[in-house]
């Protein structure tokens, strides 16, 4: 037996391996990077859904960016007032005001009141069938109601309902992916506490719209005329609340020829007479 | 000498392309190659891994181990020297580069245990013990070759993913069967020579 040769194997991958934990040991020191321990507790505040709604390309990205003074300690729009007061705390600042959003569809031609331009018998994608002529509907921009967003919501919070895609509130978490996701752009992130939001997002004129939709804006004005507060105005030949200054009265919902303003039913009311009657008398300010 | 290096190129870039003809690094060939861009970041962290362990363990052999007639000890001393110099060199990125660390960081620890680096350090000293120029270049090509495949597997699949695919096949079955495609399309290069 040639001890030899063994003493040598020992030496050599022995030696190695001290010289490369020397290295690392010595490498860790001088290549130390200072990492700020409020990156890692805000990442535990964090929902780590990593859905890139506030902008970062992930919650451990938005985490360095808060340490870093870059972002604001109230950009979570998933985890909203609580993650943002615990980030506050953490970082020794005021949480400031969480807008709650929540995602709407902004188009409300369902499969009775739009006119289809031919039979789509593709992909069941939206995206697939925007790129042939535009998609099947006749309206460039209305919704395809082939579920591109409901396949890309990882909360399961949107439907579609008879061809028209339709948010959940309630399970809603406001991460942008549908919106980023819509090839017509027909989704936005409104405040959650606005309850009327506009059913188009058509831009032609209102006598092209009301050969393909029943239920498209047209541009008449009557919402804007109806408002006390000046927060509707036809933009793009098609109604745009500016949520700011709505005070969710309702009157413009009711005063639309088309229906094409919706107006959700106030929380905890009942969608009976009764809601009728609050939804009439507008809000003092 | 530039006979033999087209020579290499073209064996470790088509003939002998480590994916899709040797069968080394399909884990990260399957499970980085989603889209464009990150396989595009995993083919160049492997480049520079490759070409930085084929330098280093053709030293280690030809200076420590043949000289004590250890040859045997190659597997697990390369092992050794690739983890050491992955954590070196991830380290060194950290703190050096910061903006190379956010596009590779995530992809070198996944390197350190590939068995693309380790073959191609373990037939380095097979095929080319004598040259340290040849076995920097193979290592480099090599890699270079990984790159093409994962790059052109990426494409395919954000293709794929906008495609109608029978729901059976949805994911990773259509991934192996179009690995298993690209790979007969790459033994189609298999008898060709300098």
């Amino acid at each position: 037996m040639d001890f030899g040769n063994i003493i040598a194997a020992v030496c050599v991958v022995g030696g190695t391996g001290l010289i490369f934990g020397l290295l690392l040991a010595f490498a860790s020191h001088v290549f130390a990077v200072e990492v700020d321990e409020r990156t890692e507790k805000i990442l535990e505040c964090l929902p780590g859904a990593n859905c890139g709604s506030c902008g970062y390309a992930g919650c451990g990205a938005y985490a360095q960016a808060v340490t870093d003074g870059e972002a604001p300690v109230n950009g979570c729009t998933v985890g909203k007032a609580p993650v943002a007061a615990k980030i506050a705390e953490i970082m020794g600042t005021e949480a400031g005001e969480v807008e709650d959003v929540v995602a709407r569809v902004m188009c409300g031609g369902d499969c009775a009141n739009s006119v289809y331009k031919y039979d789509y018998e593709g992909v069941s994608d939206c995206v697939a069938a925007a790129r042939y002529a535009g998609g099947l509907k006749r309206c460039e921009s209305g919704c395809l109601g082939l579920g591109h967003c409901v396949s890309v919501c990882r909360f399961g919070a949107i439907s579609v309902v008879d061809g028209v895609a339709v948010v959940d509130a309630d399970k809603c978490q406001a991460c942008g992916a549908c919106v980023r996701a819509c090839p017509k752009n027909l989704i936005q992130l409104v405040p959650r506490s606005n309850r009327h939001w506009v059913l188009c997002s058509n831009p032609e004129i209102g006598r092209y719209v009301n050969q393909y939709c029943k239920k498209g804006c047209i541009g008449c004005k009557l919402c804007e005329k109806a408002c006390h507060f000046d927060a509707i105005h036809v933009v793009n030949n098609h109604a745009v609340i500016d949520y700011d200054k709505c005070k969710n009265c309702g009157l413009c919902a009711k005063k639309c020829p088309r229906g094409v303003i919706h107006a959700e039913p106030r929380p905890g009311a009942k969608p009976a007479a009764d809601a009728e009657k609050t939804e009439q008398t507008p809000v003092s300010v | 000498m530039a006979v033999q290096i087209i020579s290499i190129l073209l064996s470790a870039l088509l003939t002998e392309n480590f994916v899709m003809v040797k069968f080394y690094g399909i884990c990260p060939f399957l499970g980085v190659s989603k889209k464009v861009d990150t396989a595009l970041g995993m083919g160049m962290a492997v480049t520079f891994v490759m070409a930085l362990a084929s330098a280093i363990t053709w030293l280690a052999n030809k200076f420590l181990l043949i000289p004590f007639g250890l040859d045997y000890l190659q597997t697990i001393l390369f092992i050794l020297i690739i983890a050491g110099l992955v954590q070196f060199v991830e380290m060194f990125i950290k703190k050096s580069m910061p903006s190379l660390y956010s596009a590779l960081g995530i992809y070198l620890p996944l390197i350190t245990t590939n068995c693309a680096v380790l073959g191609v350090t373990l037939l380095n000293v097979q095929n080319y013990p004598e040259s340290f120029l040849y076995s920097l270049l193979y290592g480099i090509f090599a890699a270079l070759g990984f790159t093409l495949a994962i790059v052109l597997m990426a494409g395919i699949r954000e293709a794929m993913d906008e495609t109608s695919i029978p729901k059976p096949f949805r994911g990773f079955p259509i991934a192996l069967i179009t690995a298993g495609l690209m790979s007969i399309a790459f033994m189609g290069f298999s008898g060709f020579s300098i």
